[in-house]
């Protein structure tokens, strides 16, 4: 996959609270950074929500839980949820080994994409995390 | 020091504090010695009346069962009198290996995959489930039968005061065939989160909860099934058995004593699937480096100390001494002592039961089977009643219901294995000669 900054892939964009945002058909996937689980250490669970649920930009979606401390999942862009990642159940790790794709976590329908524009680039994204 | 935080004397501290209550002065009498002291206190302690002076028939969330004595020395063991959260398990593998067999006697007796450390007592265990459940099922509004305890339900409701949680509670009612409930369905819809039954209920009614569980689920609600008399559980099905998701029993009933109402344990237990959403302390076994047993407290970013705002509740505590008292006598009686406590407290009952049933005025307002406990009406106020019981020096009856239509002359007896024959016996002519 193409990186745009250091070992984040270009094509995506990425939020100031580490989740990152891909386009897929014409819904959104999102996740976490590598950066994000590299911080959180071993997660051990993830609390994600159902599919139908409504989210909100800037607003939590769901928790992770590590071995050292739990975090709200913040949603990039507002919408609707159409698909969840039903593995990370029985394999959280997946966010830790592969956090660009096998450790995906909602997929979105945004009532509103344009609001990817200001999200963070993977440069923008790298430059602020030091990587 | 006052300079240092700006202020020239100390008056000024307690300037906010109304000036005629500052200082008042108190109308003491001498000072006592302590010799004095203690026997002063000694003669008004006597004033009391306990249920080692007097027959108790009184139930209703508290049951005047026999602790060994077992249990009292193993709670005054300093190592767990003493001790403070097991935060560091390397210091405290005693405290956490007695909460870790708590929970698993928990779930044995509750019948479910999970249980916590012990929450402060049964009602706020209900308050929890009732939060909980919410949780899970990303919903608000609760159903609560009429014949939960009354008590329960006012500390539900308090749980969900902040929030604009519609709780609705059945109906009950007084027929001339005794106790009737609205039928809990009727009450779910698909914003409900969670239906609460007491079993047996507050009245001591057996419920058949056949169905229940099953018909609550394809609402998409949980159901919480609450235990008032644990040692119910010798003799009946257990909560998990009747389909519960969660299930919460009050502690007291095993080895703990009435000490005027707590402290006591909450006992709390739920599916494996939801254990995420299950607030409270859960001591967890483990091994340690070289392979040897050992325990830890476990899942803590469901609790307040790691996840804040966010921890599943910021309300309770575990009542872990307590809960070592449980341990200590579940752990000595046994299934088959538990059993037969069960089948004494029932029996008991049961002969009581017939007896006053077949007495002139009285009618048993509880339908069968009841466990340990039932309503009776009577031919008198219930307060009347009561007081003239007192002056024959016998405890009995709670003031629930009566200020409720159709509950005024009624009486709620319960009996355990500490009521020999000749006590209950006493009570029946306690109760002809009282109403004559």
């Amino acid at each position: 996959m193409p990186t745009g900054g250091g070992s984040n892939p270009g094509d995506r964009r990425y939020t100031t609270e580490h989740e990152w945002i891909k386009a897929e058909g014409e819904h959104y996937v999102v996740g976490i950074t590598a950066f994000a689980q590299d911080q959180l250490g071993d997660i051990v669970y993830v609390e994600l929500p159902k599919v139908g649920d409504q989210v909100e930009a800037g607003q939590a979606f769901g928790v992770i839980e590590s071995v050292k401390t739990a975090s709200d999942l913040y949603a990039p862009v507002s919408g609707e949820v159409v698909e969840v990642n039903g593995e990370l159940i029985d394999q959280p790790q997946s966010v830790n080994d592969d956090p660009y794709d096998a450790g995906w976590m909602i997929k979105i329908r945004a009532t509103d994409s344009t609001v990817l524009d200001s999200l963070l680039t993977a440069e923008q994204y790298s430059e602020q995390t030091g990587e | 020091m006052l300079r240092t935080i700006g202020i020239e004397r100390i008056d000024q501290l307690f300037e906010h504090v109304p000036a005629d209550a500052r200082y008042p002065v108190l109308d003491l009498p001498p000072a006592l010695s302590e010799l004095e002291a203690s026997r002063h206190l000694a003669e008004l302690a006597a004033q009391n009346v306990s249920v080692k002076d007097w027959p108790c028939f009184i139930g209703g969330g508290a049951y005047n069962h026999y602790a060994p004595s077992t249990v009292g020395h193993i709670m005054g063991q300093p190592q767990f009198y003493t001790a403070y959260t097991p935060y560091q398990p390397e210091v405290s593998q005693g405290t956490l290996q007695a909460s870790f067999e708590f929970q698993s006697l928990v779930c044995e007796l509750l019948g479910l995959g999970v249980a916590n450390d012990s929450v402060y007592d049964g009602a706020s265990a209900v308050g929890e489930a009732v939060l909980m459940a919410q949780r899970v099922t990303r919903r608000e509004r609760v159903v609560l039968a009429g014949s939960v305890h009354p008590h329960w339900r006012a500390v539900v409701q308090t749980y969900v005061a902040a929030r604009e949680v519609d709780v609705v509670t059945s109906r009950l009612t007084i027929h001339d065939t005794g106790l009737q409930e609205q039928r809990l369905l009727e009450l779910v819809d698909d914003d409900t989160a969670a239906v609460v039954v007491q079993q047996p209920d507050v009245f001591g009614h057996v419920r058949d909860l056949n169905g229940l569980a099953e018909a609550i689920h394809e609402r998409g609600a949980l159901l919480i099934v609450g235990v008032a008399d644990a040692t119910s559980l010798g003799l009946l099905k257990s909560p998990g058995d009747w389909g519960a998701d969660i299930a919460t029993a009050e502690g007291q009933s095993l080895g703990l004593p009435l000490q005027f109402g707590g402290p006591w344990a909450g006992l709390m237990a739920c599916k494996a699937e939801y254990v995420r959403q299950l607030p409270g302390r859960i001591s967890g076994q483990t091994s340690d480096h070289d392979g040897r047993r050992g325990y830890v407290l476990t899942l803590q970013a469901r609790e307040q100390h790691i996840r804040r705002e966010k921890a599943t509740s910021n309300i309770c505590t575990s009542q872990t001494l307590l809960a070592i008292g449980v341990t200590a006598y579940l752990a000595l009686m046994g299934p088959t002592g538990l059993r037969d406590v069960a089948r004494q407290s029932h029996a008991k009952a049961a002969y009581a039961a017939e007896r006053i049933a077949a007495l002139p005025g009285f009618k048993l307002l509880t339908p069968r089977p009841f466990y340990n406990e039932f309503l009776v009406d009577t031919p008198l106020p219930t307060a009347e009643l009561r007081q003239r019981l007192v002056e024959r020096q016998i405890l009995a009856g709670v003031p629930f219901f009566y200020d409720q239509a159709g509950f005024e002359r009624t009486l709620l007896l319960a009996f355990t294995e500490q009521n020999t024959r000749a006590e209950i016996d006493l009570l029946i002519q306690a109760l002809v000669e009282a109403t004559a």
